[in-house]
């Protein structure tokens, strides 16, 4: 018989953090050690408990590491919901990688990065950041603008801080929505942040987050005089298969699991407004 | 060409039966024609076509994928995959046979659908030739002859006896099989059949039915317009289109508790229905006019631009025999299409 992408793996949940009071990580493996199966930067896998039902989440973890894979799910539904009550050893399964990737290999080999985050959107970009920590020498300048609603939501806050504020190229600006005590950074939303930084126009663009930031980040970005060619972002719609067939994920003639989920800005252009 | 006696027709079934599972229009209670496999006393229903199309046999309303054995934290997972037997489905029409080419080009391609692939590798289709097409009937609008159908092999009602011919290997080894019921037929024969029928296509209120204002790379053109709402005012949402259409391909994965292990399965779906596109945080098709809309533009736009312009419309008239208020595709086509 033919090997069948919808027949998932079986791998065991070897690590679980506490991200958010709403935010969990869950470290992977294969019942054996190591990765079930290698991806690409922003490349996605589709997650399941049997009997509850399957959903697709981003790889949070970089391609680099060898050891095991990471998924970052916010606590939102049936699902994920289940998913929060795991305990470590507790095995799901696992079937993929899907969809497209950031183009870590080409386009963006050489390019000053400006990566843009809201809430749980940092967790498909957390991929490429640490893909390009691992491969410094290949990429130009990192900036990483993030936000989210308070200091608590702030998801990898000790990553940030002990690993990507020290990586040598990397600039990193948080901010969170409202002012709160113990915190003496940035306040405010992410698109006038990313606004009042006033990047260099060299830079190529790599954003996600909720509809709402991505909207006005992106006006924000061409009032500044970016162009829509150099800023990728990566997209969500509810899926069944992964692989485009069961129908539902479209944008007009793309299947976000299979085109996407990583679109350019100008790719997006040519689509209908239905996400 | 060969030629099968309708007299010797039943022992045609029962040798082909005898060897692999035969499937064919039968009439059920209520006199509409359903696939049935055949057993001795079963009789071909004469209906021009049937209630629902011939895409079960290839991806069928539901069926397993696989199951899940769950203990204490761990879950074993169980590959139930079963190579397909052998299977003949004989009289499809040439609008379910051109679907199937249109479902090929979703779950043959990469990522190979292996359910799908080790069914359409057992299954020989025999085509039948419409004598008498009807007025919902649109196929020739894509191209298809009603007359000329493909299949593993294409059978033609002539006076008395079907004309045989075999397409692929799969159609000769069938016809072989059952060789000594044959004779030697005759192209003449064929050809006037296929006169009548293209005669009658001509005719039909639907022969001139045309294209133009749809197709590939007409999305922008056509996504945003106010014709979608009057379209879609009265679609109740049901889901019958789907259902009946021989090329609507999306599906749902569920699972279910077996009490024994979790069963996981897929069933069709309906871009129709308000939960197609549900999440946790949204809907990217909230209205009835969107959900609309996605389905007609999928089988007149997007599948197009995906398919070399090929429409994802095969013209079989069921949603127009079917929907419960009277809307369709050829309404669509002709809103969108006729005003410039």
């Amino acid at each position: 018989m033919n090997t069948e992408t919808l027949i998932p793996y079986a791998g065991i949940v070897t690590e679980i953090t506490q991200q958010t009071p709403d935010v969990k990580t869950f470290r992977v493996e294969a019942p054996g050690g190591g990765k079930l199966f290698e991806h690409k930067p922003g490349q996605c896998a589709m997650l399941s408990v049997p009997g509850i039902s399957e959903a697709m989440i981003s790889i949070t973890s970089s391609p680099t590491n060898t050891e095991y894979m990471e998924f970052s799910v916010k606590k939102c539904g049936c699902l994920t919901e289940w998913l929060h009550s795991m305990e470590v050893g507790q095995m799901i399964t696992v079937r993929g990688p899907y969809g497209r990737h950031f183009p870590v290999y080409d386009e963006l080999l050489g390019k000053d990065l400006l990566i843009i985050a809201g809430g749980i959107g940092l967790a498909p970009v957390r991929s490429v950041i640490n893909y390009v920590r691992d491969n410094r020498d290949k990429f130009g300048t990192v900036d990483i603008v993030y936000g989210s609603r308070s200091k608590d939501d702030l998801v990898y806050y000790k990553e940030i801080v002990e690993e990507w504020m020290t990586t040598p190229g990397f600039n990193v600006h948080l901010t969170i929505d409202n002012p709160q005590e113990g915190w003496g950074g940035h306040v405010g939303f992410v698109p006038n942040f990313v606004k009042e930084l006033n990047p260099d126009l060299k830079k190529t663009v790599l954003m996600c987050g909720p509809p709402i930031m991505i909207k006005f980040t992106l006006g924000g970005l061409m009032e500044l005089g970016f162009r829509k060619e150099q800023v990728y972002t990566t997209m969500e719609l509810r899926m069944k298969c992964g692989i485009g067939k069961c129908g539902r994920c479209n944008i007009g003639n793309k299947y976000v699991c299979k085109d996407g989920p990583v679109f350019r800005f100008d790719e997006l252009d040519e689509l209908p407004n239905e996400y | 060409m060969k030629k099968l006696c309708l007299t010797k027709l039943n022992d045609f079934f029962a040798a082909v039966a005898a060897k692999q599972a035969l499937y064919l229009p039968v009439n059920n209670k209520v006199g509409k024609a359903e696939f049935k496999k055949w057993e001795s006393g079963v009789e071909m229903s004469k209906a021009l076509n049937t209630l629902r199309s011939a895409k079960d046999f290839f991806f069928p309303q539901t069926e397993n994928l696989m199951e899940f054995k769950m203990e204490g934290k761990s879950i074993e997972v169980i590959d139930t995959r079963e190579e397909c037997e052998d299977f003949v489905v004989f009289g499809v029409r040439a609008c379910d046979a051109a679907s199937f080419a249109i479902l090929d080009s979703v779950y043959l391609v990469d990522p190979v659908d292996s359910y799908y692939k080790s069914r359409r590798e057992h299954g020989t289709v025999v085509t039948m030739a419409c004598g008498k097409p009807a007025e919902t009937c649109f196929c020739g609008t894509f191209g298809i002859d009603a007359a000329d159908p493909a299949g593993d092999v294409t059978a033609w009602e002539v006076e008395g006896a079907y004309m045989l011919r075999a397409n692929t290997e799969k159609g000769e080894a069938l016809l072989a099989s059952v060789a000594d019921l044959l004779e030697e037929g005759c192209e003449k024969a064929v050809e006037e059949a296929q006169a009548k029928t293209r005669a009658i296509m001509a005719k039909l209120p639907l022969a001139g039915l045309k294209l133009d204002g749809v197709g590939a790379g007409k999305t922008k053109e056509l996504f945003d317009r106010p014709e979608w709402k009057t379209l879609s005012e009265s679609c109740l949402g049901c889901g019958t289109c789907t259902f009946v259409c021989p090329t609507c391909q999306c599906y749902d994965v569920r699972d279910f508790d077996s009490g024994n292990g979790i069963k996981r399965f897929r069933c069709w779906d309906s871009c129709m229905y308000s939960d197609f596109t549900l999440m946790a945080h949204g809907n990217s098709r909230n209205s009835q006019v969107e959900r609309f809309r996605q389905r007609f533009m999928h089988k007149l736009v997007y599948y197009p631009d995906r398919n070399n312009g090929t429409f994802g419309c095969v013209g079989c008239g069921r949603c127009l025999a079917r929907c419960p208020i009277s809307m369709n595709i050829v309404k669509v086509a002709k809103t969108l299409g006729g005003k410039k």
